[in-house]
């Protein structure tokens, strides 16, 4: 029984059947000197995330190139959790992500995998500290197509698409979209860097979607610009600081 | 193939049933002519109807040319690039004297006839030194062709995935493996072949379809693929590894970036007198996978200029969600 509960629970996440199959191999003969359990397969990162909110994960095997959600997002949204499962990296090729692990200190697994690597790799993921947000950011060479909002260890997905505006205030960030709010742990000025060309800063605390923008309106009493943005959707007036006067010429 | 040598790295005359060597020949000879006009005439304004009047002369040599030229291009090829050089000075010579004598009536013509001989020779050595000095900044063009086949049109990404899916079959179903590999072997030996010939579409489609099976063992029942060349005459010759490199860019950009695939169609057929292929495949957009693509298309399209000239086309467009690449060359077959 003891030796059960130290067993590492496993989530193989990969989109081409045949690779899936081949680590289920490749665990099952590391199995005598790991103890370790499968707990489910997954065929992108959004179906991983999903297992992971559902169950106990303490090892996720993550292939880089996956649809809707690949690897490298899907590795920014769990390690934002409080106690994120470890992460192994897995790609067949992929030279600009590999250079960009070597360069953050970031383990990987080549593809075909051999089974010492793999035994080497999960020994590593047991013993080692989880890899850092920041490490992963600096390796990703694409924005995210999602922010994660972490509630009660669970992981949401707001797609960036649908965002509205981001509001800094104090230490979180709000993001809304036309159904709700959420708030994140992000900074505002990281957050300007990666979507830029998607949001445009209209204050200090705010950026707003370019797609969202419904147009502009005076509004003297409370923007010091005497402009405010209009939201599509919501309606909501935001007001124009008056640094940011120009993006209201810039639009109209 | 057009104005590409198939032996060695030996210079051959040019294909003249080609049109864009055709187009190339008139603009040659036409600028010449402006060029003897120009030098002739005492003013400027006075080379015009100078130049109408070597026109006169030299358009019916450079049509009548031609037109005996492209009809006995397996001839000169044959006897070899020096002698097909003096082949054709010589024959120059023949059809100025015939045109000379029968227009001389009609036209006021000038000079003695070894002066026409000189200028006539002149010309047609310009004309064959344009094209042999073109010919020659196009070889390198080919063997770079060949390396970047070695390069690109395989992607690293399919190779080590290939090696991957049939690890996995190895247990499971040793027979689908042992399939798997004889496939990626077939695929291996074309991309490591001496590729500058050009080869009947019917290989083409059959490396396509091997290519395929190795890509559908990966991505199962992601990937389906609907082919539609019933109408395709299997000896039309095309650039080799031109269909592989265009099925595995739709099953790239448009396969795998969705978790439930997609499909590749591919036709191909003959459509007034031209060989006409077309591949479609979804277009994600978002999420698409950066670059490459262009890569591949550009290889392809300098190749299919390398063969054909002006006579081959390709575009890409992507209109309601799916990709679609159209290409058209002259239909040839190896006994034309």
């Amino acid at each position: 029984m003891l030796g059960e509960s130290r067993a590492r629970r496993i989530l193989i996440a990969d989109d081409e059947a045949p690779a899936r199959q081949r680590l289920r191999d490749l665990l099952d003969e590391c199995r005598e000197s790991f103890p370790l359990a499968i707990v489910d397969e997954a065929r992108n990162g959004r179906e991983a995330l999903e297992v992971i909110n559902r169950e106990k994960v303490d090892i996720v095997l993550l292939d880089i190139r996956m649809p809707e959600i690949d690897g490298l997002e899907a590795a920014r949204h769990i390690a934002g959790m409080p106690e994120p499962p470890a992460i192994i990296f897995t790609t067949a090729f992929d030279a600009y992500a590999i250079k960009a692990f070597e360069v953050n200190a970031i383990d990987y697994l080549l593809k075909p995998i051999r089974v010492e690597r793999l035994l080497t790799a999960l020994g590593k993921a047991r013993a080692a500290p989880p890899v850092t947000r920041e490490a992963l950011e600096a390796a990703a060479n694409q924005p995210r197509r999602h922010l994660s909002v972490h509630e009660r260890g669970k992981i949401h997905l707001v797609a960036v698409a649908e965002i509205l505006y981001l509001r800094a205030e104090l230490k979180y960030v709000t993001v809304r979209t036309a159904e709700r709010e959420f708030l994140v742990e992000e900074s505002l000025t990281r957050l300007e860097e990666e979507f830029s060309g998607l949001f445009v800063r209209i204050h200090r605390n705010c950026l707003v979607a370019r797609e969202a923008i419904a147009g502009f309106e005076r509004n003297a009493e409370e923007s010091e610009s005497g402009w405010a943005v209009v939201i599509r959707a919501t309606g909501e007036k935001l007001p124009v600081s008056r640094r940011q006067h120009a993006v209201v010429k810039q639009f109209r | 193939m057009a104005s590409i040598n198939q032996t060695g790295t030996g210079i051959r005359l040019p294909n003249f049933c080609n049109l864009g060597v055709m187009l190339r020949a008139l603009v040659v000879v036409n600028a010449l002519l402006a060029a003897a006009a120009i030098l002739r005439a005492a003013t400027l304004a006075e080379a015009w109807p100078e130049f109408m009047l070597f026109a006169a002369l030299g358009e019916p040599i450079l049509i009548v040319s031609l037109a005996v030229l492209c009809a006995v291009r397996r001839g000169l090829h044959a006897i070899g690039y020096w002698p097909s050089i003096l082949a054709v000075g010589l024959f120059e010579l023949l059809v100025a004297w015939l045109v000379a004598r029968a227009l001389g009536g009609v036209l006021p013509l000038r000079g003695s006839l070894t002066q026409m001989s000189f200028l006539v020779l002149f010309i047609t050595g310009c004309t064959i030194l344009y094209f042999d000095l073109r010919s020659r900044a196009l070889a390198p063009a080919i063997a770079e062709a060949r390396i970047q086949a070695l390069q690109a049109r395989i992607r690293p990404h399919f190779l080590y995935n290939s090696i991957n899916a049939v690890l996995a079959l190895m247990r499971s179903e040793p027979r689908r493996a042992e399939r798997a590999l004889e496939d990626m072997a077939d695929l291996f030996r074309v991309l490591m072949a001496d590729n500058r010939t050009l080869a009947p579409i019917g290989e083409e489609v059959e490396l396509a379809r091997k290519y395929l099976a190795i890509e559908t063992l990966r991505l199962g029942d992601r990937l389906r693929i609907s082919w539609r060349i019933e109408g395709m005459p299997r000896d039309a010759l095309v650039p080799p590894l031109m269909l592989q490199p265009l099925v595995e860019n739709a099953v790239y950009h448009g396969v795998e970036p969705a978790t439930d695939g997609g499909e590749v169609a591919i036709e191909a057929g003959l459509s007034g007198g031209q060989l006409v292929i077309v591949l479609t495949n979804p277009f994600p957009g978002e999420g698409a996978h950066p670059a490459g693509n262009k890569m591949a298309l550009a290889n392809i399209r300098e190749r299919l200029q390398l063969h054909f000239d002006a006579e081959a086309s390709m575009k890409s467009e992507v209109a309601g969600g799916t990709y679609k690449v159209t290409i058209r060359m002259p239909y040839l077959t190896a006994g034309a």
